[in-house]
C-alpha cells in the first residue's frame, strides 16, 4: 500500500471522527446516544485506572480469544490438510465451505449452552466455529498453490514426506496460510466478543452489555474504543506481516 | 578463492569416455486413460546410452515426451516398459543418488536467500558447516552470484534465479546432471551466455549432462551428441555427433559447420514437427 493511500485512509477516518465530534457538540446526537469521540479515550483511561473488574475481564476475554484462535487455526489447518488429501471429500464439502459464512453461526448458541453450559467453553467453541472455516479454505488454497516443481525438487532431493512437508510445503504455502490466520483471528474476535454479550458472566463483551443496559455510556464507549483499537491493531499487524511475506515471495 | 571440485570426479574433467554411464533399454511410457480419452502413448520404445562425461542434447517436437524421458531417468516417473541402468545398477522408478535435476520452471525457494537456497541440499545431507561454506561460496562465485548471496529470489532476474537452481544442483556434486529446458524462459542473449557458463562448468567437471531443449542452435552449440526424437510417441530418429572440440564457446555460431549442423537437425525434425502440429 502506498503512503499516499495510507494518508488518505487516515484522513477519511479522521474526518468521520471530526463529523461525529461536531454532531455531538452541536447536540444533534444527544449524549444519551453517544458521547463525543474526544471523551472516549479519557473515559477508557478512567476505566483502566479505576475499574476493579477491568484487568480480570481483559484477561478472561484474551484467554478465551487465544484458545478460540488456537483451535480455529490449528483445527482449520489440520482439517484443510485432511480434506485436501481426499479430493472426493473436498468436492462434497466445497459448497458447504463456500456458503458457511452465509449461515448465522450465532444461532447455534442455545445448543452450545446445552452442551457446554454458560461459561468459557461455549465461548471458545463459538469463537472457533467462527474462524475455523476461513482457515480450512485458506489451507486448501495454500496447498493448491504450491508449485509442483518444488515437490519434484523435494523428490529429487530424497527428502521423505515429513521433511517435504516441513521444509518445502509449509514454507511454500505460508503466505496463503497467513491470509487464513488473519481471517480466522478476525472472525474469532467477532465470535468471542459477541458471545460474551449473551453467553457469559465475565469478559469485556459482557461489560459492554452491562454498560449498555445501565445507560453507562462513558464505560460502554470506552470499551468499544478498546475493542475497536485491539481489532484494528491485531489486523494491521497481521496484514503487515502478510504483505511482507508476499513482497518476499513474489516479484513486484 | 581456492578451486573447489563441484562434481565428484570419476574421470578426467570434461572428457567423454567410452564406458556407459546411463543405459536406457526399451523405455516406453503410456499415460493412462482419462475421462473421454483413451490411454496416451507418450514415449518410445527407445534405447540410448549416455557415455560417461559426455554432453547430450535431446531435441524433438513439442509433446514428443522429452520431459517424460528426463523424469524417467530422474526416477520421478516409472516407465510403463523398459529399464534405466546407471553405473551398472538398475534405477528404474527410483530417485538415484548422484543425480541433479534443473527444471525449466523457477524452482528457487522464495523463503530462503540465495546462499541458503544453494546450501539447502548440503544441509540436508548432513555435511559439516565449513565444507558447506566452502562449496556454496565457490559455486556462487562460479555462477557470478556472490554479490547477490543475501538477496531473495524475488529480487533476482529469471536468468539469475535459474543460475541459483544450477548452483544448488552443482554443490551436491552429482555425476549425472539432467537439465529440462533450463533456459527456456530466457531471452536469446541470456541463453547464449548461460550456455557458455554451462559449457565452462561441464569442462571443469566429469559430469554426464543431458540437456533437453527445443532450441536447435542451443543443442548444436552445446552438445557432443544430439539425440533427435520423433513426434509423439517419441522415438529416437537419429543421433547426431557434433564433433566440436571440448574447448568451445558461443563463437562457434560463426563457424559454417554450425550452420550445416543446425540445418541437418532441422531437416530431421521438420516433418516430425509438422506431424506434431497436425499440418
Amino acid at each position: 500500500m502506498t503512503t499516499r493511500v495510507r494518508i488518505l485512509q487516515l484522513a477519511l477516518v479522521g474526518a468521520a471522527v471530526l463529523v461525529l465530534e461536531l454532531l455531538c457538540w452541536a447536540g444533534i446526537i444527544n449524549r444519551f446516544t453517544m458521547i463525543p469521540p474526544s471523551e472516549m479515550v479519557p473515559a477508557l483511561a478512567d476505566v483502566v485506572v479505576t475499574a476493579p473488574w477491568f484487568w480480570p475481564d481483559v484477561i478472561y476475554t484474551l484467554g478465551n480469544l487465544a484458545a478460540a484462535i488456537g483451535l480455529s487455526v490449528l483445527g482449520g489447518f489440520l482439517i484443510g490438510l485432511a480434506v485436501h488429501a481426499v479430493p472426493r471429500l473436498r468436492r462434497v464439502l466445497d459448497p458447504i465451505f463456500t456458503s458457511y459464512y452465509a449461515v448465522p453461526t450465532f444461532v447455534l448458541y442455545p445448543l452450545l449452552i446445552v452442551f457446554f453450559g454458560i461459561g468459557p467453553t461455549s465461548l471458545i467453541v463459538l469463537g472457533a466455529l467462527f474462524g475455523v472455516v476461513a482457515m480450512v479454505v485458506a489451507t486448501m488454497t495454500a496447498i493448491d498453490r504450491i508449485p509442483p516443481v518444488l515437490v519434484k525438487v523435494a523428490r529429487v532431493s530424497r527428502l521423505g514426506w515429513l521433511r517435504t512437508a516441513l521444509l518445502m510445503k509449509l514454507p511454500a504455502a505460508s503466505p496463503h496460510l497467513v491470509t487464513g490466520l488473519r481471517l480466522a483471528v478476525a472472525y474469532s474476535v467477532i465470535g468471542i466478543i459477541a458471545g460474551e454479550f449473551i453467553l457469559s458472566t465475565e469478559g469485556i463483551g459482557r461489560r459492554v452489555a452491562l454498560a449498555y443496559n445501565n445507560f453507562d455510556n462513558r464505560t460502554m464507549y470506552a470499551l468499544l474504543v478498546l475493542i475497536l483499537g485491539f481489532a484494528i491493531a491485531v489486523n494491521s499487524g497481521l496484514g503487515a506481516f502478510e504483505q511482507a511475506l508476499h513482497r518476499r515471495w513474489y516479484r513486484s | 578463492m581456492a578451486k573447489v571440485v563441484l562434481i565428484a570426479e570419476t574421470s578426467a574433467p570434461g572428457t567423454a569416455t567410452a564406458d556407459v554411464h546411463v543405459a536406457l533399454r526399451a523405455i516406453a511410457h503410456t499415460y493412462p486413460a482419462r475421462a473421454g480419452q483413451g490411454p496416451v502413448p507418450a514415449l518410445g520404445p527407445l534405447d540410448f546410452d549416455f557415455r560417461r562425461g559426455e554432453f547430450v542434447a535431446v531435441v524433438g517436437p513439442s509433446g514428443c515426451g522429452k520431459s517424460t524421458l528426463l523424469e524417467i531417468i530422474a526416477g520421478l516417473t516409472t516407465p510403463t516398459a523398459g529399464t534405466v541402468v546407471m553405473e551398472g545398477r538398475p534405477i528404474t522408478g527410483t530417485v538415484a543418488e548422484d543425480i541433479g535435476v534443473v527444471f525449466q520452471e523457477d524452482a528457487t525457494f522464495a523463503w530462503l536467500n540465495v546462499w541458503d537456497n544453494v546450501a539447502f541440499g548440503l544441509r540436508r545431507a548432513g555435511i559439516e558447516q565449513a565444507e558447506i561454506v566452502r562449496r556454496v561460496d565457490y559455486a556462487l562465485a562460479f555462477m557470478g552470484l556472490i554479490e547477490f548471496r543475501r538477496a531473495y529470489p524475488a529480487q533476482l532476474s529469471g536468468g539469475m534465479r535459474q543460475r541459483v537452481c544450477i548452483a544448488r544442483t552443482l554443490v551436491l556434486r552429482p555425476r549425472l546432471i539432467l537439465l529440462d529446458e533450463p533456459f527456456g524462459a530466457l531471452d536469446q542473449q541470456t541463453r547464449l551466455l548461460m550456455g557458455e557458463e554451462l559449457l565452462r562448468l561441464w569442462r571443469e567437471t566429469a559430469a554426464t549432462v543431458m540437456l533437453i531443449t527445443h532450441a536447435l542452435d542451443e543443442a548444436a552449440l552445446l552438445s557432443d551428441r544430439v539425440a533427435v526424437m520423433s513426434a509423439r510417441p517419441g522415438r529416437l530418429i537419429d543421433v547426431v555427433a557434433t564433433g566440436w572440440p571440448r574447448e568451445r564457446d558461443t563463437a562457434l555460431v560463426a563457424d559454417p559447420a554450425f550452420g550445416v549442423l543446425t540445418s541437418r537437425l532441422w531437416s530431421l525434425l521438420r516433418d516430425e514437427s509438422k506431424k506434431a502440429l497436425g499440418v
